[in-house]
């Protein structure tokens, strides 16, 4: 009697233990598998920089540092530069964050203080998809719509209105093409508007309602309560935004490769078409023909890296903080 | 007593003025939407019909249709969910799971919200110099690998940020009853945060239908039908971005249509997504 249960409990012991040790053994497996794809996400970005590196480094070895700091772009000759590029994308960013910010903060103070409340949610979401219409879209409306607007109505106003005035009327120089830096610019500070809007407004929620019935209690009128405590709580996390739009604006390809104009030099006209680093790369790179010449173009990436590489990781710190301190 | 009285109505002056320019600026925001979307029909609509989605994309100056473009841009896009989210979804698992306080955790966070809104277009060179160059030619599998690299940063974050939802009473009732790990997020933890993901991997169809920038020079373009992944591969946006550009009317009129079509696909797809998990919120 007892010989034969305790064989049965030592073959349920058996099995058991068996089980288990599956158990742990498929455990250990998911396990892996789940940590190995995380690394996988930094060996991404890894790769990317190695790979940018990699590609760029017969341009770089051959022209070194003037290659930032050459306007001259001729495959024929085949003497690259980049500052056209560099400063089409800086300066077509700049403007859309210029314009873009205002208007992005107006938005989210509309939505967090004024808005009625049955409207704020289908508005919100209207604000964000126009975040997801890819940008070819936006590409192909700035060439046939928003261009040709620009060129018969806007340029011309405003190149008679600023015309004798110096400065101002070298600036708005030239003959209306339609497409151009500034015409860019609209189009990216139409882009990227969206992803500052609703980041503003994430940001606006956290702040903590006895401080805004606070301000109100002692009669501040709603643009006070914004200006003075809304905006100075949040500053960091409408940097950050900002930010994240920057790094937007910087890499955007499509919708400026239409409406750039494609034009390898630096003028000092917002109307004169110009170019970016991402429309050259768009534009030239199936095209380019020899090592060095498909080389210069890897390079103007890597620097597009670079760029926005450091831009957003600072975007990212601004935002963690500002999480970091409703958590706490 | 008069000057407070001014400063009082400055006050209210300035407050007036400047939440006008916010409903100014909101009005802004929604015009240009309404705009964008009011060219596309206008424009796109006038070109729908049967041909479109029944032949191939034509010559210059020749009537035709957009079949082997869409077909190109349906099997990229499923190539690269396919191979992407089960990377995503495991990696939102480690981070979200296992590995939910480790430092590991953090720069892989950190490092992922660099890759969701790093510029597409250097994707597309990583992509060329990983594949292309190897290989020697363009083709539709190095296409589809751009876009899983996509795919990954957006399933990621979604997977992450659903499983930290879970309420971890629902983990440690499955632990209770002696359920090891693996099976408790298996079927505990996805299946409450199901309908997350699902929103994840929709949102990240609806960005990597509507990318050009790293179809370039990955799968370049082909005006014919062709279903060989190891050849060049047509593709809705790469077309529209070829077609758009051209002097031709007939495919100035095919690229709008193709935008109508990219855009209402990317827009459904959206709202489809926020709804599954807006109802999530409600409940």
């Amino acid at each position: 009697m007892t010989a034969v249960s305790e064989a049965v409990t030592s073959s349920a012991m058996r099995t058991r233990e068996a089980t288990v040790r599956r158990f742990a053994l498929t455990d250990t497996i998911f396990r892996t598998a789940t940590r190995l794809s995380a690394i996988l996400v930094l060996v991404l970005l890894g790769g990317v920089a190695i790979s940018l590196i990699a590609g760029s480094w017969e341009a770089l070895s051959k022209f070194g540092f003037s290659f930032l700091t050459t306007e001259s772009w001729n495959p024929v000759t085949e003497n690259f530069g980049a500052l056209a590029p560099i400063y089409g994308t800086i300066v077509t960013s700049a403007i859309a964050i210029l314009i873009a910010v205002p208007i992005g903060i107006g938005i989210a103070v509309f939505l967090t203080e004024l808005c009625p409340r049955p409207l704020r949610r289908p508005i919100g979401i209207a604000v964000e998809l126009l975040a997801g219409i890819p940008s070819i879209i936006y590409g192909i409306w700035g060439l046939f719509v928003f261009a040709p607007f620009l060129q018969t109505t806007v340029q011309p106003f405003i190149i008679s209105l600023f015309h004798g005035i110096p400065g101002l009327s070298s600036l708005f120089a030239g003959p209306p093409y339609g497409i151009g830096l500034l015409t860019s610019s609209l189009i990216l500070a139409i882009m990227v508007l969206p992803f500052i809007t609703s980041i503003t407004k994430d940001v606006f929620d956290t702040v903590p309602a006895v401080l805004k019935e606070s301000a109100y209690g002692i009669g501040c009128t709603t643009w006070e309560v914004t200006r003075r405590v809304t905006i100075p709580y949040t500053r960091v996390g409408i940097m950050g935004g900002v930010m994240l739009g920057l790094g937007r604006a910087l890499g955007e390809t499509m919708a400026v490769t239409f409406v750039i104009g494609n034009a390898h030099r630096i003028s000092t006209s917002l109307f004169a078409p110009g170019t970016t680093i991402s429309a050259t790369i768009a534009n030239e790179f199936t095209e380019a023909d020899g090592e060095l010449y498909t080389s210069s173009l890897v390079a103007l990436g890597l620097i597009l890296f670079i760029i926005t590489f450091i831009i957003l990781a600072l975007a990212r710190y601004m935002l963690l903080r500002i999480d970091s301190r409703t958590g706490a | 007593m008069s000057t407070a009285a001014s400063l009082h109505q400055r006050r209210k002056r300035k407050n007036a003025v400047m939440m006008a320019l916010c409903v100014v600026a909101a009005g802004i925001g929604l015009a240009w939407l309404a705009l964008i979307l009011g060219a596309l029909l206008y424009k796109g609509l006038s070109g729908v019909s049967l041909s479109v989605f029944a032949e191939m994309t034509p010559p210059p100056g020749d009537a035709g249709g957009l079949l082997n473009a869409i077909y190109g841009s349906i099997v990229m896009t499923i190539i690269g969910i396919i191979v992407g989210t089960p990377i995503g979804v495991l990696a939102g698992t480690y981070m979200a799971e296992y590995g939910r306080f480790s430092r590991l955790t953090t720069v892989v966070r950190f490092i992922n919200d660099i890759l969701l809104s790093a510029p597409s277009i250097i994707v597309g060179l990583f992509v060329y110099e990983l594949m292309v160059r190897p290989m020697g030619h363009f083709s539709a599998i190095a296409g589809a690998v751009a876009l899983s690299i996509l795919v990954i940063p957006v399933v990621v974050r979604t997977t992450e940020d659903m499983l930290n939802l879970v309420p971890n009473a629902l983990r440690e009732a499955g632990t209770a009853i002696g359920a090891p790990r693996w099976v408790v997020i298996r079927s505990v933890a996805y299946r409450a945060a199901l309908s997350g993901i699902v929103t994840g991997i929709l949102l990240a169809i609806a960005r990597i239908s509507g990318e050009t920038a790293p179809l370039l020079f990955t799968a370049l373009n082909n005006q014919f039908w062709s279903s060989n992944l190891n050849a060049p591969m047509a593709s809705l946006p790469v077309t529209i971005f070829q077609f758009a550009l051209s002097p031709y009317e007939e495919w100035q009129q095919l690229a709008w249509t193709g935008a109508l079509i990219i855009t209402l696909t990317v827009l459904g797809l959206s709202i489809f997504a926020r709804s599954l998990t807006g109802r999530r919120e409600d409940r």
